[in-house]
């Protein structure tokens, strides 16, 4: 099994903590779903969301703070050298967004930033497309790690190209690869293990889905069969049917 | 005759005192800020008395206790019963599908309807309007009760309450923070706005999937926006990205809006426990009653009657999570 900076996932759910209707709400989804991983935001409200943090913290699960909401190198290295002082770990998320509406991440900045944060002894899991280019880049600027999108962030589009993605897994058999946004239904997750992605990140689809609870155990049991599905070396779609059982001996002609 | 001493002169204590005065009991309150003001997270609240349109994001007893507030205002303040309109950007329109699936008590609306109900209202093809909702004023909800309760004879001490208290009643909201651990605060802030240049008739909430707004009339053309909910219990200041999102959703429901004149900017914290639902907690000799969260005027009257019940029947309710007397 791959690791994550040297870290194992038991559970390859890495689950956000935004935007759960309460914090009890949010303990019950992370206790069913499992997760190995919280992420948390701190780009709103420097150093005043201590009671917050402690509750993450509380989960007692590996957190992986994010710089989400940042838009240019400086307020993302600023916004990770916060983490790492809050949750004393040289994890981070880096997530540099480019544009507004879609989200979608400013792949210049953020291999500039991947760069600056490695350098400086940060373990950088960055928020990236599904770009060869890109993730050679990330690779060459000291990133261990790989998280392309699977459609823009709270789109819950799914894969959007899955053809990208297979490339990616293929390209990069040896980095860890994660799924990092889009993801909006249970199968959407289990697609993304069954392409061989080592985790899945994802917020949207448990917190604002009408039962979280129910939607973190229903991520968590769709990772672990798309995992094993990877595992177990799926059969090739073909065009023709194959019986399953031989006809030869059957008295079909008669 | 028991002399119940109500500790903070915010919704929960003015609301907790009406009720026992209004079962015959007697009480006195303190508050060291003096009469409503500024110094009180109710004095930012909204107002509205939204239990269908809160239920979309909150759980059961919020939708079922919060259906008594209307009523109970009424009989204390004026009370706006013209309903509640929720509308989305066509963009957005998949937030309206999903806030309509999660709650209940609305008719849907098309442009022709919206532009009925609120002829200021532009660009808008669907929404959901909650003819059962009601709004109150919460500035003047909160002298109103005081008011009602000096008639009644009840005495306001302008100072802290004296310690050893033996009938307390303590409705502090996150100033209790001390006696009730599992308490937070969450940030919350708005804007008061004047536009006589736009008239709207009753609360418009306005979806998006990451900042999702109000805009509550106060009359004479003025306005209330609000209100951020960020995990933060930082009061002293509001960002430049709170106030862009909260006068991009006004602008977005009218671009006339821009031209108003913002007479207000308020930040403070609501006291929350981790479900986000109020509480009750007797411990020893003080009643706890705490944790109205964004539900203030809602919840308010239910918490009352919850308090009332204990104090002076023994009754446990069900936002009695603990007693230890």
């Amino acid at each position: 099994m791959k690791t994550f900076y040297g870290t194992p996932l038991s559970n390859p759910l890495m689950l956000g903590t935004a935007q759960y209707p309460s914090p009890a709400i949010l303990e019950h989804a992370f206790r069913n779903s499992g997760a190995g991983v919280a992420t948390v935001s701190l780009r709103r409200e420097a150093g005043a969301g201590q009671t917050f943090w402690q509750m993450v913290r509380d989960l007692s699960v590996l957190v992986l703070p994010n710089t989400a909401g940042c838009h240019t190198v400086k307020e993302a290295v600023t916004t990770a050298h916060m983490a790492r002082e809050v949750f004393d770990t040289k994890w981070i998320k880096l997530e540099l967004i480019g544009h507004t509406d879609s989200l979608q991440p400013d792949v210049f900045q953020l291999v500039e930033a991947a760069r600056i944060l490695t350098e400086d002894g940060f373990e950088v899991f960055p928020y990236t497309t599904d770009d060869l280019i890109v993730g050679e880049r990330l690779l060459a600027a000291g990133c261990e790690v790989l998280m392309p999108w699977g459609a823009p962030i709270g789109s819950g589009r799914g894969l959007n190209n899955e053809y990208a993605l297979r490339a990616m897994r293929a390209e990069f058999p040896e980095i860890p690869l994660v799924i990092d946004a889009g993801i909006g239904l249970p199968s959407h997750a289990a697609h993304a293990m069954e392409l061989g992605y080592d985790a899945v990140l994802l917020n949207t689809a448990v917190a604002r889905s009408g039962d979280p609870v129910a939607m973190a155990k229903a991520m968590k049991l769709a990772i672990e069969a798309g995992r094993l599905a990877y595992q177990a070396d799926p059969i090739e779609a073909r065009d023709m049917a194959e019986a399953s059982t031989p006809v030869i001996g059957k008295a079909f002609l008669s | 005759m028991t002399v119940w001493s109500i500790i903070g002169a915010g919704v929960a204590g003015l609301a907790v005192a009406s009720e026992l005065v209004a079962r015959g009991a007697k009480v006195q309150v303190f508050d060291p800020g003096g009469a409503p003001g500024p110094h009180g997270c109710s004095w930012w609240a909204g107002g509205m008395l939204a239990p269908w349109c809160e239920y979309e994001n909150a759980e059961e007893p919020v939708l079922r206790l919060g259906q008594m507030a209307i009523d109970w205002w009424a009989k204390r303040t004026q009370v706006h019963r013209r309903g509640t309109l929720v509308v989305a950007n066509p963009r957005d329109l998949p937030d309206l599908r999903r806030f309509a699936r999660r709650t209940e008590g609305f008719s849907e609306v098309d442009d022709r309807k919206i532009t009925l109900l609120e002829p200021d209202l532009h660009g808008f093809e669907k929404g959901l309007y909650f003819d059962a909702e009601a709004q109150l004023n919460p500035r003047q909800a909160l002298l109103d009760l005081s008011h009602q309760l000096q008639d009644h004879g009840v005495e306001f001490h302008h100072a802290r309450a004296p310690t050893g208290l033996d009938h307390a009643i303590d409705c502090r909201g996150l100033h209790a923070r001390e006696y009730l651990q599992d308490l937070r605060g969450v940030k919350g802030e708005m804007l008061v706005i004047r536009c006589p240049d736009v008239t709207l008739t009753r609360p418009i909430r306005l979806l998006h999937p990451r900042v999702p707004l109000y805009i509550v009339p106060r009359g004479d053309g003025v306005y209330m926006l609000g209100a951020t909910m960020i995990e933060s219990e930082d009061s002293s200041r509001i960002t430049a990205r709170s106030m862009l999102e909260l006068l991009s959703a006004a602008y977005a429901l009218n671009p006339a809006f821009g031209e108003a004149e913002v007479l207000e900017i308020g930040v403070d914290l609501r006291p929350a426990f981790p479900d986000n639902l109020p509480r009750i907690r007797r411990l020893g000799p003080t009643i706890y009653a705490n944790g109205l969260y964004r539900h203030g005027y809602l919840l308010a009257p239910a918490l009352a009657k919850g308090v009332a019940d204990l104090a002076l029947d023994n009754k446990h309710s069900e936002m009695v999570d603990e007693d230890r007397t």
